[in-house]
């Protein structure tokens, strides 16, 4: 008898998935797969990555278990989604691990081949969840992921390790089945990247289709789902991540400045993929040097910048605790380098793999002597785009060094990105000086920065260095009433750049009681709770700030308009301290530092508890 | 060795190269002889306009040394001159980079950025000041203090062992590798021309006399009675010989080296070692190096080795128009608008 293979289509408005396997398992492809797709399918959406620090930690186990979270929408969306609608869980481990977070309801599809009694003894299951009842109140699909892809794989020359491999794409077919999504993306990739092995192109393509065709002929799914395209602003858009955006931010900043890219680079988690991505551009004539440690990655920097390149340092936490000396001689010494760091949970090794904001302070201040730079934070992924262009345009204007600070959460994370007009770009050209007439290393301009004179220049040799100069001449000084120039001088010159950065914008509700204020990544969690507070008729504002060294020249008379302020971070409070200590406010804290984005659930709790009542 | 010939252009002397700061280091101190000798040495082997040459130092006494050359220079912070002038390097080739340290700031501080810049072979040339002390705070013992030297941290004697800088820079595999003197002028003036025309990593271990805290460490090398019988120097092609009268020589045992005496009828030059500058191999220089450390054994002073390979900046350039040969020039849009794009109307 043929059975009836119409399956219901149910429209969502959004929907959260999280896949999860052990950290072999290709989680983190399946996951960028599934995204690429969603974001080619035109839907808005935001990811999150979450993955141990251990690279093959012992399958089955619970620390091995890696995650891909990803929040897609037919509406403008900024988080990667508070909890997941749908789990993947390719073992016990996986669906042990993330279980607690999925929604009340949400559905799971387990690799049941994997629910055997080592995998679950690994997973520290005493009986079986599948049987004993604990999965109820979820819609629980169980799929024989492993024994359906080795039998769709059959006749194919692979080893048994080469088959289970492929599952992973079993599972990715089974949700753009659900999901009713096209495959051609996947397809697309897998002939690409598997040129030179037409037996994985095979392997992947039969493991693909055969989990789509599964969905489809199984009599176990009565429904499959469909989110519409987003109304995203009209033009072209590529799925980018955190990482790639900065790095093509450098890249778009050296083509616009005419100067060739040296990045000076340690590798560390999660910050090392600039490295990577850059080191992909030589036509373009950049020079990556993969320094032998962190020191050497800005010292390097340093000395490029010194000849005249665009010099730039990527990093995250330890490592900027490592460069600090070397900051302070760039401060000296008024070079322009941009030093990235891609924030981490700390302190010390911390939480590698993890998001964080707690490297604020360290970047404003964590050097010895009065030593001011400028410093700045991308708030999502594709935004690290602009202030990677940004921090270079700063540094190379006021002969400055600056930190840009990203994290984890967005520097992996990916987004729809609406590509720049090439026209639009700003133009970062630099002029170097070659007049000897009136030169001096420190003799200064307009925004009082000193002159920029490269080696090979003729007549204009001179010595620069970390000990104190005289103003104008450059001698080594060190005269008392000079270093007090000196000193106000370095700092003048940063709080300058606050006329030369876009003031504050409030978002919301203007004339609210209530501001909610961030810096950096949590701008998404932040944004969707104001957002669903303002559904709910509380009156609430935002802002939040992309330069923090120094602020923008509005942020007093924005933060005197309210009467609370609230100030959400993934730190115990490092903005809401420069805020109080610069502005002489009161701020209400919210601080969890979970080495995950904030959820919007948290931050919108806070704000009833602030606001409760005041709904109308 | 075409690279070891000098090709004159420019008529610099050495007066151009000195800079209008006032010199500050103690009166008597070596570093006064090194800054002379790069000066007179400099007219013969800058071969390009003087505004391409770049010095580069870390923090110590030594490390004031940019500040009296008329070049371009950067004084750096502790430890990490050969960093900032491999950056200097990369970001242009054409520069002349040379690197002005200490013990201190190369071998301990700095240790890590001197072995790689040496693997990699950057092209930037190290003059080291070994005076076997810290001289800028005042007499600490340095890693290249002897063991059981008397200083301010080790008022009982050293207890460590010191580096042997040449066999530091050989296991890092410096591409040239070279020793001298503050007070043999001649031979220092010969031994910076070498450096300098060296393509790759150049190391110059100069002895360099502290009289203020370790007066005298290099007396035997250095005074007329006795520096003959305890310096022995390299000469490329020539057997080791050395002694007031040219008396002694060194012969190799299979691999020990032994000291002969040439007047006794048993051996003549013509039995003895000859040193070869460009030998591929580096088990000959290590030996050579290693007559520091056994007994009664002169110290040598000349080139230990110099081979010729690829250097870091060469590589880079090279890789980069091989890219772009590939690849064509690098086209900005159409980097930024690859991978999977789509359009919203």
């Amino acid at each position: 008898m043929e059975h009836d293979k119409e399956k219901e289509l149910l429209e969502l408005k959004e929907v959260t998935i999280r896949f999860a396997g052990d950290s072999g398992d290709g989680m983190q492809l399946t996951g960028t797969q599934f995204s690429d797709n969603t974001a080619w399918v035109g839907n808005d959406l935001n990811t999150l990555p979450d993955y141990p620090a251990e690279i093959r930690a012992p399958a089955g186990t619970i620390y091995g278990v890696s995650g891909f979270q990803l929040h897609f929408s037919s509406d403008d969306i900024h988080t990667p989604g508070d909890q997941p609608d749908v789990l993947v869980a390719m073992n016990p481990a996986a669906l042990k691990k993330n279980l607690p977070e999925l929604k009340p309801g949400g559905i799971i599809i387990l690799n049941i081949d994997a629910f055997d009694s080592k995998n679950l003894s690994l997973a520290n299951y005493t009986s079986n969840p599948v049987e004993d009842g604990s999965l109820k109140g979820y819609q629980v699909f169980q799929v024989p992921i492993t024994s359906m892809t080795s039998r769709a794989l059959e006749g194919i020359k692979l080893t048994p390790k080469e088959v289970a491999r492929t599952k992973n794409f079993f599972a990715l077919g089974l949700m753009y089945w659900l999901f009713n999504r096209p495959l051609d993306t996947t397809l697309n990739w897998i002939k690409q990247k598997f040129a030179k092995r037409p037996e994985y192109i095979e392997a992947n393509e039969k493991a693909l289709k055969a989990g789509f065709d599964f969905g489809d002929n199984t009599e176990i799914f009565t429904s499959r789902y469909a989110v519409s395209p987003a109304k995203l602003p009209a033009g072209i858009y590529r799925n980018i991540s955190g990482n790639e955006a900065t790095a093509l931010g450098f890249l778009t900043a050296s083509v616009k400045s005419g100067l060739p890219l040296f990045l000076g680079s340690y590798p560390i988690t999660p910050a090392s993929e600039i490295l990577q991505y850059l080191s992909e551009y030589k036509h373009f004539g950049v020079k990556t040097f993969q320094a032998e440690d962190e020191i050497a990655g800005i010292t390097t920097a340093i000395g490029a910048a010194f000849a005249g390149n665009l010099a730039i340092t990527s990093t995250s936490g330890p490592g900027l605790s490592l460069k600090s000396e070397a900051i302070g001689l760039a401060v000296m010494t008024e070079l322009p380098i941009v030093i990235i760091d891609v924030q981490r949970g700390g302190p010390s090794t911390g939480l590698p793999t993890k998001t964080e904001q707690a490297d604020l302070l360290q970047a404003a201040f964590g050097r010895n002597g009065e030593s001011p730079v400028c410093v700045v934070a991308a708030r999502t992924p594709s935004h690290c785009f602009d202030m990677a262009i940004e921090a270079s345009r700063i540094a190379l204007k006021y002969m400055t060094p600056v930190i840009l600070l990203t994290d984890g959460y967005i520097a992996n994370g990916s987004e729809p990105w609406k590509l720049p007009d090439m026209e639009n770009l700003p133009d970062l050209k630099v002029n170097f000086v070659t007049q000897k007439e009136g030169y001096y290393p420190y003799v200064r301009n307009e925004n009082l920065a000193r002159p920029w004179a490269i080696p090979g220049t003729p007549n204009l040799e001179h010595r620069i260095g970390g000990l104190e100069k005289s103003n104008i001449y450059g001698n080594v000084s060190y005269d008392p009433e000079n270093h007090h120039e000196m000193v106000t001088i370095r700092r003048q010159k940063i709080d300058n750049i606050r006329n030369d950065i876009p003031d504050l914008e409030i978002e919301g509700d203007i004339n609210a009681e209530l501001l909610v204020v961030g810096w950096g990544g949590t701008y998404g969690s932040i944004k969707e709770a104001v957002t669903k507070a303002r559904n709910d008729g509380y009156k609430v504002a935002q802002i939040h700030f992309s330069y923090i060294c120094p602020f923008p020249k509005n942020t007093g008379e924005v933060l005197s308009k309210y009467k609370k302020i609230l100030v959400p971070e993934i730190n115990l409070g490092q903005l809401a301290y420069m805020l109080r200590s610069e502005f002489l406010i009161e701020v209400i804290q919210y601080n969890l530092v979970r080495g995950l984005p904030l959820r919007v659930s948290g931050i919108l709790d806070k704000i009833l508890e602030i606001e409760g009542g005041n709904n109308g | 060795m075409d690279s070891n010939t000098v090709v004159k252009e420019f008529n610099y002397t050495s007066k151009d190269f000195a800079s209008d700061q006032d010199v500050r280091w103690c009166p008597g101190c070596g570093d006064y002889s090194i800054l002379a000798q790069v000066q007179r040495s400099f007219p013969e082997i800058i071969n390009k306009p003087k505004e391409n040459v770049v010095w580069v130092s870390g923090i110590g006494c030594s490390s004031r040394f940019p500040y009296y050359m008329n070049t371009y220079g950067f004084h750096g912070i502790h430890g990490r001159a050969p960093a900032i002038a491999s950056g200097v390097k990369i970001a242009n080739p054409d520069l002349d980079v040379w690197v002005a340290t200490g013990d201190g700031d190369l071998l301990s501080i700095g240790g890590n950025h001197f072995i790689h810049t040496c693997r990699k072979n950057v092209d930037i040339k190290i003059i080291l000041f070994n005076n076997r002390i810290y001289g800028l705070t005042k007499g600490q013992y340095s890693p290249t203090s002897l063991k059981g030297q008397v200083t301010k941290t080790t008022p009982y004697g050293s207890v460590d062992y010191p580096f042997n800088p040449p066999k530091l820079a050989l296991g890092a595999e410096a591409t040239f590798i070279a020793r001298s003197i503050d007070r043999h002028a001649k031979h220092l003036q010969e031994m910076i021309k070498r450096a300098g025309l060296h393509k790759g990593t150049a190391f110059l271990e100069v002895f360099q006399n502290c009289n203020i805290f370790n007066d005298g460490a290099f007396d035997l090398l250095t005074d007329k009675e006795t520096k003959d019988d305890h310096v022995i120097e390299l000469k490329h092609g020539e057997p080791l010989v050395f002694g007031k009268n040219k008396d002694k020589g060194i012969r190799l045992e299979g691999f020990n080296p032994v000291i002969v005496d040439l007047t006794n009828g048993h051996y003549s030059v013509n039995d003895l070692w000859i040193h070869d500058e460009f030998d591929p191999s580096p088990a000959r220089a290590s030996i050579i190096m290693s007559f520091d450390e056994i007994e009664g054994f002169p110290t040598p002073i000349g080139i230990f080795r110099q081979i010729f390979k690829e250097t870091c900046d060469e590589a880079i350039t090279r890789q980069i128009s091989e890219v772009k040969k590939k690849k064509g020039e690098g086209d900005l849009k159409k980097v930024l608008y690859s991978g999977n794009t789509w359009e919203v109307k």
